[in-house]
């Protein structure tokens, strides 16, 4: 079927700004895909139902809104304090100087400007494929796009346990920057791995991750997306989870007055686990949208949605969660839930929260609260001499709790809550 | 310490008029207990002395020390040296005991223009008076008063008291729910805190918390108004006879 005119016309500004980069016959064949892909499904526009609560126009459209960087100076960088092998990248381009030493035991690791001028490279049957897969059955045009385009990326190979966490720095300098980077993971039976992503990377940013997780295999992402303020993001986690393997995801959002975090899991093993957890906190012209599709594919699974976000002065919050289970995916365990805690009238959060369910034998929940702070707890505390603002300030943190309870390393969460409370102290407004 | 002169309070929302003129002395060092039958006002005294919101002061005043608190925030109040020890502790999922504690102590104590007190230092002041109130180590680690029951929960607003060491303490119906061990426990604690320089406003229904926190006046509230205050032997007069005669009496 045709595109409307509208969005083909749209779709064709944005590929004629950008060059599809050159590379060995896999990669360019992979990126032809992906460009057939985009034009195939158009760019998201307003009226898409996959985008009713988001305005895509500001990532989508060829020209990238300024957004000036953020001074980040007045708090040490953020898993600073961790043993980690730093990969840095400045407005999406590769910073040698700043990075790490590409080598760890346990893993390989590539960067995908590399990986991609060789004839003849294993990320072939992974670049875009699980991008790909998840396509079906709603179209994310923008991680097609990103397959596409993308630049530079890592390329990581876990074929044992890594003897650290893999930390993928985004700085972002330039006000016009607009950063395209595509990761793809892959984790050989057994094999462990912790991902940390940090920083805003650029005045718009759009981000692919690609992780194949095999039976028995461990992964551990934790992200934050934090204080600059003006940056737009729109990323992507595609995940493929074997048999027993675990999979959990964090992200830790504060300000941004556009972050579109999709995340997309198949669960094709018996007895894997996934968690995907959010904590979103913003002011204002704020708007952060969390959309997450599971599909349950195999017996035994869990998976596990838990998503807070704390809004004040008009912003937005948007939550779109769905659990697909197919025929024959018994026992699945499904949670899901979402709540904001809207500290005035002005702001708004928007959920949609689905199950779709093809098996008898499952036990699946879904939840969506909105509420304020409670009167009665803040009275409390402040009746024992705790300011209002500190007061709100613990409310808030006791509403995020559970989000960030599903980073499991207690030395990661403890970096998470003390962030929180940084960031909490130093908030805008 | 505290001075309460012809206090008026309306409730906000209904319009309509709890505290009709209420007039108390209350000197440091003493306890005063104010009794009265359901409805008569004795909460909402307590409510506007914390500076609950939800209530509209009409006429009167109140000061503690010589300080008006009737226009303070409920934080300033505490800073001041106020405390309410309520009739129903709240729960605070999410937020630790102990979190809660030092960061109200620390707030009262920057407040006062003094240095935060130490994690180790305050560590020792709540173990030590934990022990006396006989709370366990998980019920310190526990988030405020969940999963507590209703003596812990008292005992907990208690050990509060026992940190927070305020000027005047208010307790409202903090035998309500208690079983006698509770109770007693409960009163040692309050006991203990006794001082020249500290003063208690104890409210309550029933005489027998009366036999273990002895006070030096009683007070009977009905209607919104102080209508008799005596010795300790009133207290005993309204619990054999009612509220009835005092009633009729003042009628």
């Amino acid at each position: 079927m045709a595109l409307p005119q509208k969005k083909q016309e749209a779709t064709e500004a944005r590929l004629a700004a950008a060059e599809r980069p050159a590379g060995a016959a896999w990669a360019d064949a992979a990126r032809d895909a992906a460009l057939a892909r985009v034009r195939g499904m158009g760019l998201p526009a307003a009226r898409d139902e996959y985008w009713k609560f988001t305005r895509p126009d500001t990532l989508v459209q060829a020209e990238v809104s300024a957004a000036s960087p953020h001074d980040e100076s007045d708090e040490a960088p953020v898993f600073g304090a961790f043993d980690r092998l730093k990969i840095v990248f400045v407005d999406g381009v590769f910073d040698p100087d700043a990075s790490d030493d590409l080598s760890l035991e346990g893993i390989t690791i590539e960067r995908l400007s590399d990986a991609a001028q060789a004839d003849i490279h294993w990320t072939k049957d992974l670049y875009g494929v699980l991008e790909t897969a998840g396509q079906a059955p709603v179209p994310r045009p923008l991680a097609a796009l990103n397959t596409a385009l993308a630049t530079d990326g890592v390329i990581i190979h876990a074929t044992g346990r890594a003897s650290k966490p893999v930390n993928l720095i985004y700085r972002h300098q330039s006000e016009t920057s607009d950063a395209i980077l595509h990761h793809v993971i892959k984790l050989d039976e057994g094999a462990e791995l912790t991902v940390l992503e940090n920083g805003p990377a650029a005045a718009r940013f759009n981000n692919v991750m690609e992780v194949d997780v095999a039976d028995n295999a461990s992964f551990q992402h934790v992200r934050t997306q934090g204080r600059d303020h003006e940056r737009r993001a729109a990323t992507h986690l595609f995940a493929r989870l074997g048999r027993e393997s675990r999979f959990k995801s964090f992200t830790m959002t504060a300000n941004g007055v556009m972050t579109r975090n999709e995340c997309v899991i198949e669960l094709t093993g018996d007895d894997a686990v996934a968690h995907v957890a959010g904590a979103a906190m913003g002011d204002g012209d704020f708007h952060h949208d969390d959309t997450v599709f599971i599909t349950h594919d195999a017996e035994r699974c869990e998976s596990r949605q838990v998503f807070k976000k704390v809004l004040r002065n008009g912003a937005t919050g948007v939550f779109q969660g769905k659990i697909l289970v197919k025929e024959g995916a018994q026992k699945t365990d499904g949670y899901q839930i979402s709540q904001s805690l809207l500290l005035d009238d002005d702001s708004q959060f928007l959920a949609k929260p689905e199950l779709e369910i093809y098996a008898d034998d499952v036990a699946c929940s879904h939840g969506s609260t909105s509420g304020a702070i409670d009167e009665e707890a803040l009275f409390y505390l402040r009746s024992r001499g705790v300011p209002k603002p500190t007061a709100t300030d613990l409310l808030t943190l006791a509403f995020l709790a559970e989000a960030v309870e599903e980073v499991e390393d207690p030395d990661l969460r403890d970096e998470i809550v003390g962030r929180l409370e940084g960031w909490l102290g130093r908030r805008r407004g | 310490m505290l001075e309460i002169k012809n206090l008026h309070v309306d409730l906000e929302d209904e319009e309509k008029t709890i505290l009709k003129g209420v007039d108390l002395s209350l000197e440091a060092g003493k306890v005063h207990a104010i009794m009265g039958p359901n409805g008569s006002g004795k909460s909402t005294l307590s409510y506007v002395l914390s500076g609950r919101d939800g209530y509209e002061v009409t006429e009167g005043s109140a000061t503690l020390e010589g300080a008006d608190i009737l226009d303070m925030e409920p934080e300033e109040r505490a800073a001041a040296g106020l405390f309410l020890a309520f009739q129903y502790p709240v729960e605070i999922p999410g937020v630790g005991n102990m979190t809660f504690m030092r960061t109200a102590l620390n707030a009262q104590r920057t407040a006062r223009g003094q240095e935060e007190m130490s994690a180790a230092d305050f560590l020792k002041l709540v173990r030590e008076k934990a022990a006396t109130l006989k709370m366990s180590n998980d019920m310190l680690k526990r988030p405020v008063n969940v999963g507590f029951s209703g003596g812990e929960k008292k005992r907990n607003e208690i050990l509060q008291m026992a940190v927070l060491e305020p000027k005047l303490c208010i307790l409202d119906e903090t035998d309500s729910g208690l079983d006698v061990d509770a109770m007693k426990l409960v009163s040692d604690g309050v006991n203990a805190l006794r001082d020249a320089g500290r003063s208690f406003l104890v409210i309550t229904h029933y005489q027998r918390l009366l036999d273990h926190i002895k006070p030096d006046v009683v007070h009977i509230m009905v209607d919104g108004r102080i209508v008799k205050s005596g010795g300790p032997d009133l207290a005993l007069e309204v619990e054999k006879n009612g509220y009835a005669d005092i009633m009729a009496e003042v009628a």
